[in-house]
């Protein structure tokens, strides 16, 4: 049957192709030289108030780490999601066990573009699809700060996913369906500045879409339901609708956001809960003014309906 | 066969029954937790005057509250389900929450021990008790939706 042994022979052609072409399509792509050339010297002052917007605690601190120990950036904290395991590592200024002989570049590297320093992709699990969006001179204020804060050795243990998701290469092809430092959402000339510096503080260095937004089944956000809430994808239960449609927020003022995002209280006096703690703690470190930005942001965005689906009522 | 799924799901009833109330009581007990410290919060940021006596009242109320927290009581092994946002970490670390909670309550006498003068000192004390409020729901508290 010559047919047959054609069409093999073809259907290897393309077998060997696709694979080529998807090896191609996944390489890691760095930072351009004009891009590295925005970094500037960087400011460890203004990069305090990065790190608190960015919540580099939240995931590298050691587990139930509570005030100055929260910038011990060690690691170790397990990150259970559908895809395995995810444990950031030690990020602190051990030269050996952390990122102190990282380069500024190294450092923007990981955040806009997912790239370590000898070429792998890092998981989205670190939110560099938020992060992305950041400016660059943020990153190297950023990095300034981190030099301020202590060297912890110890290494934190390996992520644990299950195949092919422990394959890095295959993060190149989600990078090319997701990854962009362009907004999200697109604002008019003539955006009041506070939407404005609220965009870029909640789609960049905050990552909150990163909870509160669905994702697809390939683990990207929704753009179409932006910030309407989302089964957990870690810890069970839901995060929250945080547009203005329904099953959102959208009786709260802008005043009450920003009350929430420093205090933890709700405008009815319930407390912030679960992930959000962390969150919030953050909000709180951050100025007035950003935090008016934050609401001002969440207030002027498209409202959606409730992003996951409703629970069962339960039988009473 | 029926029977037996009918008297199953009567025993269900019965069960979820039974918790109905437990469910009830402790977040009656928070939401009232909730009332009397936006009243205290507004104070701390000057929204409303501050009156000595009035703060102390409240204060006083808020160790009520938690002096009336029995923790057995309001959450007796499978009350986890039904209509809660209560975790099941709190039944897999009941000591832990408990800690919490008496920390909550320590927190909330030092405050009445040590009665606020003025809208500052008591900015300080909400921000004790608030930072309870946060860790607790933190860990033993989940969203369903
Ligand atoms: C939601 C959790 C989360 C947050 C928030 C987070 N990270 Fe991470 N980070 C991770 C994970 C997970 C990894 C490991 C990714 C991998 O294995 O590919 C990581 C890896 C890194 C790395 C690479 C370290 C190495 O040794 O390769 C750096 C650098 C880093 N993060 C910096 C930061 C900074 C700076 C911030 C705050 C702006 C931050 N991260 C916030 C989860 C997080
Ligand atoms: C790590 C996941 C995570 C991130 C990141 C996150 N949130 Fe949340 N958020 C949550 C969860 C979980 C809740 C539900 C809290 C609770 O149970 O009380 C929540 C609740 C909220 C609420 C209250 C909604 C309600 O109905 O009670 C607001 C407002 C909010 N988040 C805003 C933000 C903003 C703004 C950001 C970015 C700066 C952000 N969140 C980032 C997980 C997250
Ligand atoms: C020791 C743990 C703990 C502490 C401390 C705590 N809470 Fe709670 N809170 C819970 C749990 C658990 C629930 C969920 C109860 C349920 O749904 O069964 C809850 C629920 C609530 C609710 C929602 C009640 C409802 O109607 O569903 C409010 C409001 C609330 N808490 C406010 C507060 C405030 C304000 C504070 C601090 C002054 C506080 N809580 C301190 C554990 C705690």
């Amino acid at each position: 049957m010559p047919w047959l042994k054609k069409l093999v022979g073809v259907a290897l052609i393309l077998g060997v192709a696709g694979a080529a072409a998807g090896w191609l399509l996944s390489a890691p792509v760095k930072l351009d030289a004009a891009t590295l050339a925005q970094l500037g010297p960087g400011d460890a002052a203004r990069g305090k108030r990065i790190f608190y917007a960015g919540g580099c605690s939240s995931c590298h601190a050691k587990p139930g780490a509570q005030g100055d120990a929260r910038l011990q950036l060690v690691g170790g904290l397990e990150l259970k999601t559908p895809f395995g395991t995810f444990v950031p590592p030690n990020i602190s200024q051990d030269p050996k066990d952390g990122i102190g002989a990282w380069s500024v570049a190294d450092l923007a590297n990981a955040m806009l573009k997912g790239v370590s320093p000898t070429g792998e992709h890092f998981y989205p699990a670190f939110p560099y699809g938020s992060y992305a969006r950041m400016k660059p001179s943020d990153v190297a204020d950023l990095y300034a700060f981190l030099k301020t804060l202590p060297a912890v050795s110890g290494k934190a243990p390996d992520n644990s996913l299950a195949f092919p998701f422990n394959i890095r290469r295959g993060i190149g092809l989600w990078k090319r369906l997701y990854l962009s430092d362009q907004p999200v959402i697109p604002l008019p000339d003539g955006t009041p500045e506070p939407v404005m510096a609220g965009r870029y503080l909640v789609e960049g260095p905050g990552h909150c879409g990163e909870c509160h937004t669905p994702r697809d089944f390939a683990g990207g956000t929704r753009k179409g339901q932006w910030l309407a809430g989302a089964v957990a994808a870690e810890g069970g239960g839901v995060v929250p609708n945080i547009t203005s449609g329904e099953g959102g927020i959208g009786n709260w003022s802008a005043s009450d956001i920003a009350n929430y995002l420093e205090t933890g209280f709700t405008p009815d006096f319930d407390s912030a809960g679960g992930a959000m703690v962390d969150v919030q703690r953050n909000m709180a470190e951050l100025t007035a003014d950003d935090r008016a930005a934050i609401a001002a942001y969440l207030k002027a965005i498209p409202p959606h309906p409730n992003g996951y689906p409703a629970r069962k009522k339960s039988t009473k | 066969m029926k029977k037996l799924v009918i008297a199953i799901s009567m025993l269900a009833l019965a069960a979820s029954a039974a918790f109905a109330d437990p469910i009830r009581d402790r977040q009656a007990l928070m939401k009232e937790r909730g009332k009397i410290v936006g009243g205290l919060s507004k104070v701390a940021k000057d929204e409303e005057p501050f009156d000595a006596a009035a703060v102390l009242t409240q204060l006083q109320a808020l160790q009520a509250n938690a002096e009336k927290f029995d923790i057995d009581a309001l959450f007796p092994k499978g009350s986890e389900s039904g209509d809660t946002t209560a975790a099941p970490k709190i039944w897999e670390d009941m000591a832990g929450f408990k800690a919490v909670e008496d920390k909550y309550l320590a927190d909330v006498k030092a405050a009445v021990a040590a009665a606020p003068a003025d809208a500052d000192a008591l900015k300080t004390q909400v921000g004790a008790i608030g930072s309870d409020c946060g860790t607790c729901h933190q860990g033993y508290r989940i969203k369903k939706g």
